[in-house]
């Protein structure tokens, strides 16, 4: 049964506070402040995890967003805010359910309600306005909501936000965001300084007058706190002397980007990747670059494809529906091998699906998309760091080997934000300017090594190197070319480059014990999610391990050997599979997950998959009740 | 650029004859109009001593996009209807490269012609040729969006549907237009003079060249060919004027230019066959000077992700 309490200690009109509760001490605590479209939650809690991280505390920030700009006013789908994970240690993923909440309204605290995000005991703040509105309809949904509210058992504390937010401001939703912050900042005990000089920031291009009334109401929320809330919380922050910087995934990729040297991004608008050109935007031609906003997404791959065969490599940033769009064109940089590079920041599929929502479904359209065989790379960042090194890496890789390397994040690597060390960027990270000088005599634009299938790519400017690059089969002049001999052969050579490129990896290293009862195989986003879970799961006394691949095609070696040394093998993704005990399923239709897919294509072994499409990343603890249920169960397949 | 400049080691005097340009043999039909339009590149090339390793075409796929196998400078054969966009990426990433686009009417008035009116806006310093045959040949006769109305085709045999759409007409329309003209294959002279504008204009430079295809519609301008009287020339000392051929084309107008609404009224009239400069503004801004940017060595951009990480410390 939810408890409903107006001001918990009552103390207005005294002369003393009140003495402040002793701080809960935990060691991992999840927050959220949800509110309508445009009233700032997101800022509320991007401040909050972000001092966090600075005051030493693990952090994971994910943004809950709704799909529209300006959703319909309190509307349990129209939520909009931040879940703020901060923790003693390296916190890696978004957890599960919420501690603590604070919401500007009752549905769209009903919306995070219905979806199950909230803590069986969580502590909500709750803007209380709605009760006695002078809209009967409002009164009588705010009355229905907190009827069903109360079947849970949540604590629920009513806060006079708007009340208090009008005594600073005419329009308190400018200002409860900053009073939700102040209210945070007190029960968390953060840094009201650090505070001030983030809200200085994302300010910046404002008046002071807008920054003083911005921490007028923090302070006012904070006092607000001090006077009335009976309970507080201790994070304590590791003693980590590391230098780090705290980012989204878009950004790390942008400034991954930078650091790699590539001086050209093509792209079109498109979520929830659009926000990488956005942070380029405001940096790039600093550092000599260019982000292009092309017509459409065809035109954006088929620019930076040029600009990457006539120069430096380029690069194209897109999500699900435009990678399908560019298909034709990536099939051609496979075929005149030109190297480029593709972020795709993978959303919910199919079709326009869902656009700001997390899915891990692009994997085999990366992979197959094209038609016809067009080998290249496809690798996918597992965290914020990796979304910064892995530019770096895929710059590399492309011009290396004359391909296509294809970089996959997600919608919750995007706008999830981590502290991580910081890079320490090298001018080798750039690659070496395009060589210009006349190859030598005889040497032909494809002289495939006949071992590597590697040749020396020939660039405008080069004196003597003058041929056509042409989407047609050709040999090694680049002259089009249909006999037998030479296009099984120009096949071959496309297709070595990944082999020997397989040979430069590692086998990924198994989080856990080399052998045991069950391996979990992940890749991209879920892998903080998947190793809290095994960590758990071995803290229960189960012999689960998990391994995270980072190469897609080429996979990394050692797999099948790592494999055999485990009971039982099942990846965990977010796409969709069919469950096993599905009506009509069976072993022989059955359609796995896409990585398990390509697992079992590629070592004849066993591999199950436990998937969920939920439009969310995966929770440790869901990822742990599969974990359990595989091991009872024997597993379906 | 000088390529002493690129530290290329080649000696740079060298002077190139037209067969220092001639690619693999052109196998188009016989009678097919890319062979006076490759001609006339190769004229013109020379003309201008173009360096081959400095020198683009980038095409889409069909019959005259097969124009830079033809030809020994660097080329781009790529996607049907993408030439463009491949033109734009190199021009943006080499701005100092001279590049030329050659499409098909199916090419870049149908399934690329998202591209081009961007192309048009972006008005890059590109010179693109439409070898215009009003058919789609590679593929065997299917209509195109030129394609005169009432034509039959493989794919409308009863005849073409639609009034042909008319590329000058849609590309005057198209803002930040800079320079429009058409020419036509069987009056080479035209045809040089036309390309010659074209290459020498700074900013996009759209030239539509009529054709017949020999196989497919070999008549279309059949007449037109025989009756000069059907021919009206553009002429003005800011467009294309070619002395030789006032003896043969008598029908002659003065058009300057910069007058666009004249330009657009011209396109509009179907009596005859209008070749020459329709507009030409070089005052309209190009995109690859709006957007250069200064380039940085390697250390300063360290120097300056140091700086940016900065922002983002902990």
């Amino acid at each position: 049964m939810a408890t409903t309490e107006a001001g918990l200690r009552e103390s207005p009109g005294t002369a003393m506070a009140p003495a402040a509760p002793t701080p809960v001490r935990v060691d991992v605590h999840t927050v959220e402040v949800v509110s309508d479209a445009g009233e700032g939650a997101q800022k509320c809690g991007q401040i909050f995890g972000s001092v966090s991280a600075k005051m030493g505390n693990g952090v994971w920030t994910v943004e809950i967003i709704p799909a529209e700009i300006q959703p319909p006013p309190r509307n349990a789908e129209g939520a909009s805010g931040n879940r703020i994970r901060i923790g003693s240690r390296e916190v890696t993923n978004w957890g599960d359910e919420t501690d603590l909440m604070v919401a500007f309204n009752e549905q769209v605290l009903l919306g995070r309600h219905h979806l199950g995000a909230i803590g069986e005991n969580a502590i909500i703040l709750m803007e209380d306005m709605w009760a006695t509105h002078a809209d009967g309809d409002i009164r009588t949904a705010w009355a229905e909501a907190m009827a069903e509210l109360s079947e849970a058992s949540y604590r629920i504390v009513l806060v006079p936000m708007e009340e208090q937010c009008l005594t600073v401001v005419d329009n308190a939703r400018k200002g409860k965001n900053m009073f939700a912050l102040g209210m945070l900042a007190w029960i968390y005990d953060r840094d009201v300084e650090r505070i001030k000089e983030e809200i200085a920031f994302q300010f910046r291009k404002k008046s002071q007058e807008i920054y003083d009334r911005n921490v007028e109401l923090l302070e006012l929320g904070y006092r607000w706190a001090a006077e009335h809330l009976d309970f507080r919380f201790e994070v304590p922050a590791t003693t980590d002397e590391t230098a780090k910087v705290v980012m989204n995934g878009n950004q790390a990729a942008a400034l991954g980007a930078v650091a790699a040297g590539m001086e050209l991004a093509a792209m079109y608008p498109i979520t929830p990747a659009t926000s990488v050109s956005h942070h380029l935007g405001e940096v790039f031609e600093t550092y000599g670059g260019i982000v292009h906003q092309a017509e459409d997404e065809i035109a954006a791959v088929g620019v930076a494809i040029g600009a990457s065969w006539a120069g430096k490599v380029a690069f194209t940033i897109t999500s699900g529906p435009g990678l399908a769009l560019k298909t034709e064109f990536l099939g051609l940089a496979a075929m005149t091998e030109t190297p480029l590079v593709l972020l795709d920041v993978q959303r919910g599929g199919p079709s326009t699906g869902l656009p700001t929502k997390v899915e891990q479904s692009d994997l085999l359209a990366a992979m197959y998309g094209q038609t016809g065989d067009a080998p290249h790379v496809v690798m996918a960042a597992a965290t914020i760091e990796e979304c910064f090194h892995a530019m770096i890496t895929a710059r590399r890789i492309a011009e290396t080997f004359r391909m296509v390397v294809m970089v996959l994040t997600d919608a919750n690597l995007a706008t999830g934000v981590q502290p991580f060390p910081r890079p320490d960027p090298s001018t080798a990270w750039q690659g070496a300017p395009v060589d210009l000088s006349a190859p030598p005599e005889g040497l032909r634009p494809y002289d495939w090594d006949a071992r590597t299938g590697l040749s020396r790519r020939f660039v405008p400017g080069m004196v003597g190197g003058a041929h056509t690059a042409t989407g047609l089969a050709h040999d090694e002049r680049s002259k089009v070319a249909y006999d037998a001999a030479t296009v099984q052969r120009s096949h071959a050579m496309r297709s070595r480059k990944l082999a020997v490129f397989q040979q430069t990896l590692r086998p990924p290293k198994v989080y856990g014990p080399a052998q045991g009862d069950l391996l979990v195989v992940g890749w991209g986003s879920t892998k903080g999610a998947i190793e809290e879970a095994v960590d758990r799961a071995r803290a229960a006394g189960l012999g689960v391990s998990s391994l995270h691949l980072t190469f897609l095609s080429p996979l990394q070696p050692g797999l099948k050997e790592i494999f055999l040394r485990f009971g039982r093998v099942m990846t965990v993704e977010i796409n969709y599979s069919d469950e096993p005990d599905d009506p009509f399923i069976t072993p022989e239709n059955r359609r796995y997950g896409q990585l398990a897919l390509l697992l079992r294509a590629q070592t004849l072994v066993d591999v199950d998959c436990w998937t969920r499409v939920l439009g969310e990343p995966l929770r440790p603890g869901a990822i742990l009740r599969a974990m359990q249920a595989k091991l009872t169960r024997g597993g379906a397949a | 650029m000088s390529c002493s400049l690129l530290g290329c080691g080649v000696d740079d005097d060298r002077v190139f004859e037209m067969g220092d340009y001639e690619g693999a043999m052109a196998r188009w039909c016989p009678g097919c109009g890319d062979h006076s339009v490759l001609t006339a590149v190769e004229k013109l090339l020379t003309a201008e001593q173009l360096r081959p390793e400095n020198t683009v075409f980038v095409s889409g796929i069909g019959c005259s996009s097969r124009f830079p196998h033809y030809l020994k400078t660097f080329g781009f054969h790529g996607l049907h209807g993408r030439a463009l966009p491949v033109a734009t990426g190199v021009k943006l990433n080499r701005p100092e490269l001279d590049v030329f686009v050659v499409m098909g009417d199916g090419d870049c008035t149908s399934i690329g012609a998202g591209h081009w009116l961007h192309a048009v806006r972006y008005n890059m310093n590109l010179t693109a040729l439409l070898l215009d045959n009003n058919i789609y040949g590679l593929t065997k006769m299917q209509t195109s969006p030129t394609t005169p109305q009432g034509f039959r085709s493989n794919t409308q045999p009863t005849g073409s549907y639609l009034p042909a759409l008319n590329p000058i007409q849609a590309t005057l329309g198209i803002t930040n237009a800079s320079f429009v003209a058409q020419t036509a294959e069987w009056i080479p002279a035209h045809l040089y003079a036309t390309i010659e504008a074209a290459y020498r204009h700074k900013g996009f430079a759209f030239v539509r060249i009529l054709q017949r295809c020999p196989v497919f519609t070999p008549l279309i301008y059949a007449e037109a060919v025989r009756r000069p009287d059907m021919v009206e020339l553009l002429v003005h000392e800011d467009g294309v004027q070619v002395p030789s051929l006032e003896a043969t084309y008598k029908n002659r107008i003065t058009h300057d230019p910069l007058d666009l609404d004249g330009a657009r009224r011209l396109a509009e009239m179907s009596d005859r066959i209008r070749l020459g400069v329709f507009f030409r503004d070089e005052s309209r801004p190009r995109y690859e000077e709006l957007r250069r940017v200064a380039s940085r060595s390697a250390e300063e951009k360290v120097t300056l992700l140091n700086q940016e990480l900065d922002r983002y410390a902990v």
